[in-house]
């Protein structure tokens, strides 16, 4: 089956962070300890949104030591496809969902002499996990976080009564900004930096850091895409040899599903590769929104990533 | 493409680019013999060549085959240039470089494999990524290379096979490479049928 392996487990516990974010916590259904993952990782939540299916990736932030359970936070997004505000209003203690195993793209390279983090927001998440793994290992890490308020800033409290002297926090309501390029020029040789939050600050740290002589692959970042909205639009799948109409509020992915074409996904952000499919015949624009194709893959029109990207135009036929 | 041509290899085998200026704070040069030529093409390609020089330390030795282009290094005017009498006596000056660099430091090395791969074994000892350490190869294609039996480091090999300085054993060259040793691999060429060794052939120069 697409996606990997699913885990069954119940909700144990659903904490209120803020007015903005919930913290959900699953243990497995029969009380065994989760699998292990490491820092960075994030499972796929299903969903089931009043029969329509929503799959949405999110970091795992608890202590990927404790077996005992998983814990993810949700921001509520007002203006979104609906899963976030399904999280918030319909997951209560005691259901029992299905996620995915755990899955890293955003790992600690641990060969790092340290590891320098930048979060924004919610971007926090892969960062407190990262953070106690680091703590067992002994590993030198420096945080920076900012936040739209202090009453928004998750997790601040803990992060700074633990590591008074490694977390520095920001308030964009207070006119704090992260003095990057200082930052960036007084980490030792051999330090790996890790960005995680908005789509604006991520493109502001990666290309700070590379004006300033950053290697390439000292450079990490993890974004996840939500699918996005637009013009619906027809496709037609060579493999199976049918047709689908994808609709406003729903990706080329989730349309294949709801068709019952299992087609690979891992991440269902744009950011695995795990779903890449060739494009046969292209009459149009393909909208690419992932990143995990080459700009120039974009531009040649030869691939999609139907997690992520749409279409607009005549017709459009894809290998699946 | 190195202006070096190595015939076709197997994966293992280090490759080699071609200098460039990038941006950042330092620019740290390790070079030895020909290397120093990597050097100057490069500068010469800088938008900001007085501004690169200001920022940048050469560390420099002769390579094996005895080229010495320290003077030509020196009249660059770089901020700090200094010549090792050998690779040895280079490498403690690069660790103690290292020690207080900073993210934001370039990397250039350029020269024979043996100056390379071992800088690069330094630089990539502190997390910094061996993939963003720029190596262009110049000279001598003379190589560093492990015996597999003993684990000795034999330097300069130019045969194949050659005779291991440490056990004796005759050992044929691979183009399997360890970055985390920086040496190619020596492997016994006559442990089936002992005596026969092939006459020996000049491969590296
Ligand atoms: S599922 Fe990961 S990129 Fe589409």
């Amino acid at each position: 089956m697409s996606g990997g392996a699913k885990l069954k487990v119940r909700v144990a516990e659903v904490v209120n962070v803020n007015d903005m974010i919930k913290r959900f916590r699953f243990v497995s259904l029969d009380g065994s300890p989760m699998p292990a993952f490491s820092g960075g990782a994030h499972t796929v939540v299903e969903m089931d949104d009043d029969g329509v299916r929503r799959l949405n990736p999110y970091s795992l932030m608890s202590d990927p030591e404790d077996r005992s359970a998983y814990e993810i936070s949700v921001r509520r997004d007002d203006a979104g496809r609906g899963g976030s505000l399904f999280m918030h209003r319909h997951v209560t203690p005691g259901l029992q969902m299905e996620i995915s195993y755990p899955v890293n793209l955003f790992p600690l390279d641990t060969r790092a002499r340290k590891h320098l983090m930048i979060a924004g927001g919610i971007g926090i998440t892969p960062f407190l996990a990262q953070i106690a793994q680091l703590t067992h290992f002994g590993g030198r890490f420096e945080l920076h976080y900012a936040a739209r308020s202090q009453a928004l800033g998750a997790y601040m409290d803990r992060l700074t009564a633990a590591h008074p002297a490694q977390v520095h926090c920001y308030f964009d309501d207070q006119g704090q900004v992260i003095d990057l390029a200082r930052v960036l020029s007084m980490q030792p040789i051999g330090t790996h930096l890790y960005v995680c939050g908005p789509k604006g600050m991520i493109a502001w740290v990666l290309s700070t850091a590379t004006s300033l002589g950053w290697p390439e692959k000292a450079l990490h970042h993890e974004e996840f895409l939500a699918p996005g909205t637009g013009m619906p639009f027809q496709v037609d799948l060579a493999a199976t040899g049918k047709t689908i109409t994808v609709g406003t509020n729903q990706s080329l992915l989730e349309a294949m599903e709801a068709a019952g074409v299992d087609a690979p996904y891992l991440c269902r952000g744009g950011a695995c590769g795990q779903c890449e499919t060739n494009v046969i015949a292209c009459d149009g624009a393909i909208l690419h929104r992932d990143h995990w194709l080459t700009a120039d893959e974009h531009a040649a029109g030869r691939k999609i990533m139907p997690c992520v990207s749409r279409f607009e135009g005549k017709s459009l036929t894809i290998d699946r | 493409m190195s202006k070096t041509a190595f015939p076709p290899a197997i994966k293992s085998r280090p490759v080699y680019g071609v200098l460039e200026p990038r941006p950042g704070a330092v620019h740290l040069v390790v070079a030895d013999g020909e290397g120093a030529g990597a050097v100057t093409d490069m500068l010469a390609k800088a938008a900001d060549r007085a501004g690169m020089l200001a920022a940048m330390h050469i560390i420099y030795t002769p390579g094996p085959n005895g080229t010495d282009q320290t003077a030509m290094l020196a009249a660059l005017g770089a901020k700090q240039c200094y010549r090792a009498p050998t690779i040895p006596t280079l490498l403690p000056r690069l660790t103690r470089v290292l020690s207080d660099a900073h993210m934001g430091t370039q990397f250039y090395l350029a020269g024979t494999e043996g100056l390379i791969g071992q800088a690069e074994r330094d630089i990539m000892a502190t997390g910094f990524p061996h993939h963003d350490i720029q190596k262009e190869h110049r000279g001598s294609t003379v190589r560093r290379v492990q015996c597999v039996h003993c684990k000795g480091i034999t330097e300069n090999v130019a045969t194949d096979p050659f005779v291991c300085s440490h056990c004796g054993l005759s050992l044929f060259v691979r183009d399997h490479y360890s970055r985390r040793i920086a040496a190619f691999q020596g492997v016994n060429i006559d442990a089936e049928d002992p005596g026969q060794v092939p006459p020996p052939v000049v491969r590296f120069t």
